[in-house]
């Protein structure tokens, strides 16, 4: 049970959201400028990041909600998805993607345990400055998304049938303030 | 050194939010809403929850500025020295001392928060927008403490600098300063 009065029928972020439309709408924003971005590092790229981070973090809600945004724009590669959440070093994903996931594994630990020669390797490995940047930043964000929806207890879906219809919706309109606004995605077969 | 290039007369946080002003305005805006915006919580109370948070994950530029902030909010020093050493017997109300103990298990991890924490906080007359503005506060300063020290920013050369900054934030704000920084160069 949530530890403050939410809408019961909003999950994870979006009913603190819903609880708190202010602070929420900056959130977004954030979330969208690091997240929906592609250059350098595609959407599918932070998306992991995120994901990873959230795992580390124990954030049941937020490893599987971006786990699914993630496997939307992987064409749903799930195997692939739950290699690199899970940190599994196999995973079939670039060494430059592997060098800002560990870097991001330090930041979720703690700011000083990112070291220099994990910043070279990146670097070596093709990450440029800003790539380093939006990783550290990435991962400090989630960090404070998943302390605040664990922090606040807030609802975790167990269906995880409804994961992937939450992320379609931002896969498909990004973040803000529509995602608890709107009306909840449920199954077809629900309906 | 810092990982990336930063511009050298803006230790800590400054450089960073200048690196990339896009992601720094929304992150100014949601600090600005949390720490001065209306709330039922006073601004010395709400810097302290940074300060409790930024001290306990070691981050020395957060901590010392926060710190800074409550004490010219104050106009003393003892209650910030005393919380960083301990928050029970600090010289703040009981209701400060149960969210600045939800501030600091939500540092170590959200899942620390228990019921039993909670309801100390509603007996001593917290109420949910206090609850979830503390959870918050200390989450974002969780953000903020990993991107100053993830990408190794340096530290002022002199602490007054400190001073300083505690005066910016408490006369202006957390917004960019219309002018920019350069006025902050040595040369």
């Amino acid at each position: 049970m949530p530890h403050i009065n939410v809408d019961k029928d909003l999950p994870g972020i979006r009913s603190l959201m819903a609880f708190s439309p202010q602070t929420a709408a900056p959130m977004g924003e954030l979330a969208n400028l690091l997240l929906r971005t592609s250059d350098t590092l595609s959407m599918a790229d932070r998306e992991l990041i995120a994901t990873h981070v959230s795992y580390l973090n124990d954030c049941f809600y937020c490893q599987h909600s971006h786990g699914a945004i993630a496997v939307c724009y992987l064409d749903g590669d799930t195997s692939l998805v739950d290699q690199v959440r899970t940190g599994d070093p196999n995973a079939p994903v670039s060494d430059k993607l592997k060098a800002l996931l560990a870097i991001a594994a330090s930041v979720q630990k703690g700011g000083k345990f990112v070291t220099t020669q994990q910043v070279e390797t990146a670097k070596q490995l093709g990450a440029t400055d800003n790539d380093i940047h939006d990783t550290v930043l990435i991962a400090a964000a989630f960090c404070m998304f998943n302390k605040y929806v664990d922090g606040l207890a807030s609802n975790t879906p167990t269906d995880m049938s409804s994961y992937p219809l939450r992320a379609k919706q931002i896969a498909d309109n990004g973040y803000g303030n529509h995602i608890f606004k709107n009306k909840q995605p449920v199954a077809e077969t629900a309906q | 050194m810092p990982y990336i290039p930063l511009e050298s007369h803006l230790p800590g946080i400054t450089g960073l939010l200048e690196y990339r002003k896009d992601t720094g305005q929304p992150i100014r805006e949601l600090t600005e809403i949390l720490l001065r915006g209306e709330s039922t919580l006073t601004r010395a109370e709400r810097e302290l929850v940074a300060t409790v948070v930024s001290n306990g994950n070691k981050c020395q530029f957060c901590s010392a500025a926060h710190a800074a902030t409550v004490d010219m909010l104050l106009g003393e020093s003892e209650t910030a020295n005393m919380v960083k050493a301990d928050i029970a017997t600090a010289p703040v109300s009981d209701k400060m001392k149960a969210l600045l103990t939800i501030a600091d298990k939500v540092r170590e991890n959200g899942k620390l928060v228990t019921p039993v924490h909670i309801e100390a906080a509603k007996s001593a007359g917290a109420t949910d927008r206090e609850i979830h503005d503390t959870v918050l506060i200390a989450a974002l300063f969780c953000l903020y403490n990993r991107y100053v020290d993830g990408m190794a920013t340096a530290m002022p050369a002199d602490s007054s600098y400190f001073t300083m900054l505690a005066d910016r934030l408490v006369n202006h704000g957390y917004y960019r300063l219309p002018q920019g920084y350069d006025h902050l160069k040595k040369d």
